[in-house]
């Protein structure tokens, strides 16, 4: 009895505590900078595309949201298309962690709000920022040994270069 | 308030015809309500405004809820015209029905010769049936009174009865 | 004085409407406040129209009377719902002038009778959808509101007793120098429990029961049936605090204010405690409510009855 009347009354007392609820359109929530949200394909510091279209992302989608296919280019790898359906995507962000060259990557922004379901599926164009992201520095082909018109092999950062297979000195 | 009297009564009989008349037990059952409340109408109109009102609480309020529950409990939703031909025979009906056929030609002969009592009366309010409850009719109310203790100690002991089997 | 009863006839069911919608954006707000939530507060100024966006909403839905139902009872049951509860308020009296039959001699039995044949409607809807939710709904609901319909017209004895008159307008003038929720609080606090179970409100609206019953009597209903359902609860919920006030608080009585002002500030008090006891307390078992009706409530009245008489039989003798 005398719980029921302490529980009123401790209710009643929430009349004067703030409100927890953020009024969303006109006061935004505080998102972190790690927040999963819209998905996006970054570019690396040359203004290049980072993708080489491993597949990886799309092994490691549990939804099978995300579809690409190979293309090639003077030694660089590229999606052909790249597709994410993001009325299917759960925003697990495992794509991220899959992605060896950092060029799939969450966003905090999560207003992508359509009226029709075709609508939510971004192709390479709506995906693709002119923008490195969150890791300003990293450049795939920079650090990997593959050659690229303007990189040869053994010319990428902490790489030896390539051993003369022909001659017989040490 | 003659027309309205003989609104109510012949309500209260149309109510009662349909009563007997349905098949489906609820929609009986809410006749019989529409009749007990074309009833407390009657005796409203006839200035005993505290026997319409308890006529609607505990007749129609409170007991034929409890109808329409046992129903509900059963399951009496469709009409099961079988059991209806299987019960009603006429040598089970006969006999009620020609006592109350005479009963019924008792009732409006003595209608026809009884005196027109045409002064008006005064409403009856809650203290004068109080008052005659427990003035006059004091045993009778305490003869209620023990056969609803009798009830009420049934019901608690067959309830009990159930609890301890289980 | 003739044309003003007729006026009150249109009009008292029409405000009474008005409020109970507007009682339902009221509800959510308070729930919001005391939740630390906002509530709907986007519709016109703080949310105002959400009723009427709901009601809109709800007259352009889809009115569908399942095949498997008995489309008289089930068309009938929400009518006869909102009926009683609006003829209910014909005996209370808002003011010393108004209401329609405030001075009926008969006043609080007859809105007894009413709620009594209100119980119909959910009974009736349980029964006529055919469906086992809303059976067991009704079935529900036809023990509760009987039960508690027992306690409330034995709670209320008191104050009869001492106003001496089942004639609602005597009974607030006999409150003149003290409300009888000071000698009858435990009247007072049985006829509050028996309100909620009767109006079947949180934390006594098991008849609906959410979580395990679905939405009970009314599952099968859609449209603006269940809309006539839902304003009829509200309804119900201001009745109950409109008897609240006549009965205990002292009806329109107060200083400085106009008579009406009293009235409406007394019950929109009840009808915040009615809220505020649906924010804080969780629901209770079946078995435990009926246990609570019998086994408390019970005695407790009758007990409420016989301190009453005796206090009454004492003061007349000495």
């Amino acid at each position: 009895m005398l719980n029921t009347v302490r529980t009123l009354f401790l209710t009643f007392l929430h009349a004067f505590q703030a409100r927890a609820t953020v009024q969303y359109p006109e006061e935004q929530p505080y998102l972190p900078s790690r927040y999963r949200g819209r998905i996006i394909l970054s570019r690396d510091p040359d203004g290049m595309e980072r993708c080489v279209a491993c597949n990886l992302c799309a092994v490691a989608c549990p939804v099978d949201c995300i579809s690409l296919q190979k293309t090639e280019e003077n030694g660089r790898w590229y999606p052909e298309f790249f597709r994410i359906n993001f009325s299917r995507c759960i925003f697990c962000g495992f794509c991220e962690e899959a992605c060896p060259t950092y060029a799939i990557q969450l966003t905090p922004d999560f207003e992508m709000s359509e009226y029709a379901r075709p609508n939510l599926v971004y192709e390479k164009e709506d995906l693709l920022i002119n923008g490195t992201g969150k890791y300003p520095d990293y450049s795939f082909y920079h650090v990997a040994g593959i050659s690229i018109p303007g990189k040869d092999r053994g010319k990428a950062e902490r790489e030896r270069p390539p051993v003369d297979l022909h001659t017989l000195l040490p | 308030m003659n027309t309205l009297a003989l609104l109510s009564g012949s309500l209260t009989l149309l109510g009662a015809i349909m009563v007997i008349t349905r098949r489906v037990a609820v929609h009986a059952v809410l006749y019989l309500v529409v009749t007990l409340l074309a009833l407390a109408t009657v005796f409203a109109l006839l200035g005993a405004p505290f026997a319409a009102v308890l006529e609607v609480i505990i007749y129609a309020g409170a007991i034929m809820v409890l109808f329409v529950f046992v129903i509900m409990m059963l399951n009496l939703g469709q009409p099961d015209r079988e059991r209806e031909k299987e019960w009603l025979r006429p040598r089970i009906w006969g006999g009620p029905a020609l006592l109350s056929t005479i009963l019924c030609a008792e009732l409006i002969y003595s209608l026809s010769t009884l005196p027109q009592q045409t002064d008006s009366f005064s409403p009856l309010s809650a203290r004068d049936v109080g008052l005659s409850l427990f003035g006059p009719y004091v045993l009778m109310v305490e003869l209620v009174s023990f056969l609803l203790l009798a009830g009420l100690v049934t019901a608690f002991h067959i309830g009990r009865h159930r609890m301890e089997n289980r | 004085m003739s044309h003003l009863p007729l006026l009150a006839i249109f009009l008292i069911p029409a405000i009474i409407l008005a409020l109970a919608t507007l009682l339902t954006w009221v509800e959510r707000r308070l729930l919001g406040l005391w939740q630390d939530r906002h509530g709907p507060n986007r519709v016109g100024p703080g949310g105002l129209f959400q009723a009427v966006a709901d009601g809109i909403k709800i007259l352009f839905k889809q009115d569908w009377i399942p095949p498997f139902a008995d489309k008289t009872v089930f068309v009938l049951a929400p009518s006869i719902g909102m009926m009683t509860v609006l003829l209910s308020f014909a005996a209370i009296p808002f003011t010393p002038l108004s209401g329609i039959a405030g001075t009926l001699n008969i006043g609080l039995l007859f809105i007894l009778g009413m709620m009594g044949l209100g119980v119909y409607a959910v009974v009736l809807a349980g029964w006529a959808s055919n469906s086992k939710y809303a059976l067991l709904g009704g079935m529900r609901a036809a023990a509760q509101m009987i039960s508690y319909e027992v306690f409330m017209g034995l709670s209320l004895l008191g104050v009869v007793m001492i106003a001496g008159s089942f004639n609602l307008h005597d009974i607030v003038t006999a409150q003149t120098h003290c409300w009888f929720i000071l000698p009858q609080c435990l009247g007072f606090f049985i006829f509050l429990l028996a309100g909620i179970a009767e109006t079947h409100r949180l934390p006594f609206d098991l008849p609906e029961g959410e979580n395990e019953l679905g939405a009970g009597f009314h599952t099968e209903y859609s449209g603006m049936k269940f809309g006539m359902f839902f304003i009829a609860e509200y309804a119900g919920i201001i009745l109950i605090s409109s008897l609240v006030t006549t009965l205990y608080l002292g009806g329109w009585l107060g200083p400085v204010l106009p008579a009406v002002v009293w009235f409406v500030l007394k019950t929109s008090g009840v009808v915040i405690f009615f809220i505020l006891l649906r924010a804080a307390l969780p629901r209770p078992r079946y078995d435990q409510l009926m246990a609570l009706g019998w086994k408390i409530l019970l005695p407790l009245s009758l007990l409420n009855v016989t301190a009453t008489g005796t206090v009454l039989m004492l003061r007349a003798a000495g």
